[in-house]
């Protein structure tokens, strides 16, 4: 898979080189987790609704450097979204997701606007204030989100009327699989579009920016609705593809979790996400054990490491050993 | 009319122990301009080791509670020497955060780990259990115990910035570091000691206000944006600000508490949203860099 970003110039070009990169390449790993996990298919799928939210993550801090840690909001107010859709009696799978992206989106507009304001120290804190509200709001509203139980009795139709989600979760993996290629093809695209590159210009000199004479807050809150509609996509796959929707997908944890994947894989890279995201789920999911304080504190550690050793995450550091590897070579 | 009055108490009792808590990392801020996610987690060092002391040992209070601090500070130097001074003045905030939240989670780990995840108990020796009668009212000792440390703290540190050596040297490196060093001022040895000061108030007000704010294993997270807050609405480096925006916050909370118990948080949360957006700079904060 290809680890840099698409550079110009090239003599003859594939025409969608990125984007059908991104479709196969998330098509293959796909496939690969099918064939190395075939009896943790149920680990799989969540592992890629958490995927998407650490994408949704990298649009935000990546991309622009919103230092937040509130991003699982978003997550956990499209699953609640389409769970309830769900439970009202949509229920097919598409148009769930549908729902849950456009729940997203909301939730990303509104977070964006108070998030993106400031920097800094009152951006962190609106980011945690933000976040909060909306757990303890969900702890609260029990008709809608079922409280500290969760909502439960979420069953789906089954996919394009033949696929029934069966307790073996095949038809769950292969439409998490689909959309999450689908999701990173459309973002291979996004992300280099002039609207992308003027947030990187952002994150990289805000005054800057505003001296050229870009709307900074606007921008930034209409990128945060594009990671919206991405972690809505998530919280809709992990409705539909578990059947439930408890607290701990609006948690603190889960977006201070999702942003240690970011920076474990590199953020401001889409390559760099995924990879942090399946590393990090992978390593935990056989590492984990009985006792929640030591997975606490080696997720600590790995953190720290990753600051001081690695700030650029493993991407940058692929990239820089690809690029010794190819020098010598020419 | 006793509501009120009582809710004046525990409102003005927990704004104080916000406030011995807080301003070490309104220190921090200020002058190594450093947004420390870890500050509750060196609280909960000291909450920790002043209920070991006293359950485990047998301790005195006041002797568990030097045991506390002066433990917190010893536990937290190594973290200073090999991390924290990475990160001053210079950092984006991103590395910051990261940093600071790897602490973190490090320290709730291995303080589990230890000392067992079960809620730290800190016992009131009986000169802090009985109640006190304040002429028309009988008062819980430990909340006017609270209050007068947190009032002894604000004169102290006041009385150190403005009157000693030390605060001189302090207050010119806070307005231009470089300036400072090269007047012959040893910023590194400053920073360690302002560090030092920082931690050691994070847990004596972790003890002292444990009656208010439990010690519990995700004490660190719990707490973790209520002293954020603090800092950020009352203006970094100001004790001032912080003791007003600590008696704000612990008013906003107290009568969410009593007034609105099923969504206290969510007031309390709503209530910091506005605040922030309607002092960015805090209330009596000065603008630096």
């Amino acid at each position: 898979m290809s680890l840099a970003p698409a550079r110009g110039g090239a003599a003859f070009e594939i025409p969608f080189r990125s984007e059908l990169a991104a479709l196969v390449a998330v098509g293959l790993l796909g496939l690969l987790g099918y064939i190395v996990f075939p009896d943790d298919l149920a680990f799989l799928t969540r592992l890629i609704s958490i995927t998407l939210l650490v994408l949704s993550l990298d649009l935000a801090t990546g991309y622009c450097g919103v230092a937040t840690l509130g991003q699982a909001a978003l997550f956990g107010f499209a699953a609640y979204a389409a769970g309830n859709a769900c439970i009202a009696g949509l229920a097919n799978p598409f148009l769930l997701i549908v729902v849950g992206m456009l729940a997203g989106t909301a939730a990303g507009i509104l977070s964006g606007l108070l998030v993106a304001r400031f920097r800094g120290l009152q951006q962190l804190v609106l980011s945690i204030a933000f976040g909060q509200l909306v757990a303890a709001l969900a702890n609260k509203l029990t008709s809608w989100t079922g409280g500290s139980d969760g909502l439960s009795g979420i069953a789906p139709a089954p996919v394009f009327g033949r696929y029934d989600f069966d307790l073996y979760g095949h038809t769950a993996y292969w439409l998490s699989v689909g959309a999450l290629a689908i999701v990173m093809a459309a973002l291979a695209a996004f992300v280099r579009s002039p609207f992308a590159l003027a947030c990187q210009a952002i994150r990289d000199d805000d005054l800057r920016a505003q001296m050229i004479g870009m709307a900074v807050y606007p921008r930034l809150v209409a990128m945060y609705a594009v990671s919206g509609a991405v972690a809505g996509v998530g919280g809709a796959l992990s409705a539909i593809t578990t059947g439930v929707v408890g607290l701990d997908s609006v948690s603190f944890e889960r977006s201070a979790e999702a942003l240690v994947m970011l920076v474990l894989g590199g953020a401001g890279h889409l390559w760099g996400a995924l990879m942090g995201a399946i590393l990090f789920q992978v390593f935990e999911h056989y590492v984990t054990t009985s006792n929640p304080y030591s997975w606490l504190a080696i997720v600590g550690l790995l953190l720290i490491a990753i600051v001081i050793f690695a700030p650029g995450g493993l991407a940058r550091g692929l990239d820089l050993a690809l690029g010794r590897w190819t020098r010598r070579r020419a | 009319m006793l509501t009120i009055l009582s809710l004046i108490i525990d409102a003005v009792s927990y704004g104080m122990a916000l406030f011995i808590i807080s301003i070490g990392l309104s220190i921090m801020m200020g002058l190594m301009r450093v947004v420390n996610l870890a500050h509750g987690a060196f609280a909960m060092i000291g909450g920790y080791l002043a209920s070991y002391a006293l359950v485990s040992l047998g301790a005195p209070f006041l002797v568990a509670v030097l045991i506390a601090v002066v433990g917190t500070i010893v536990i937290s130097i190594p973290f200073e020497l090999l991390l924290y001074r990475r990160i001053y003045r210079k950092s984006d905030s991103l590395t910051q955060l990261l940093l600071t939240i790897g602490i973190t989670f490090l320290i709730i780990g291995v303080m589990n780990f230890v000392f067992g995840p079960t809620v730290k108990p800190i016992p009131l020796p009986p000169w802090l259990s009985g109640p006190v009668s304040i002429g028309f009212r009988m008062v819980p000792a430990h909340r006017i115990f609270v209050v007068l440390c947190g009032a002894l703290t604000a004169l102290a540190l006041w009385l150190l910035f403005d009157r000693t050596d030390f605060g001189v040297r302090l207050r010119a490196a806070v307005d231009d570091s470089d300036m400072a060093e090269s007047l012959g001022i040893r910023t590194d040895v400053l920073y360690l000691l302002a560090f030092a000061l920082a931690v050691g108030l994070a847990a004596f007000g972790g003890v002292v206000g444990a009656e208010l704010l439990p010690i519990e294993p995700y004490y660190a997270l719990r707490y973790m944006v209520i002293f954020l807050v603090v800092v950020s609405v009352g203006g970094a480096g100001s004790i001032a600000g912080a003791l007003l925006a600590s008696f704000l916050l612990g008013l906003a909370d107290t009568a969410g508490k009593y007034f609105m118990p099923e969504y206290g948080d969510f007031l309390f949360y709503a209530a910091v949203i506005a605040i922030v957006f309607l002092f960015p700079n805090g209330l009596l904060g000065r603008r630096a860099a």
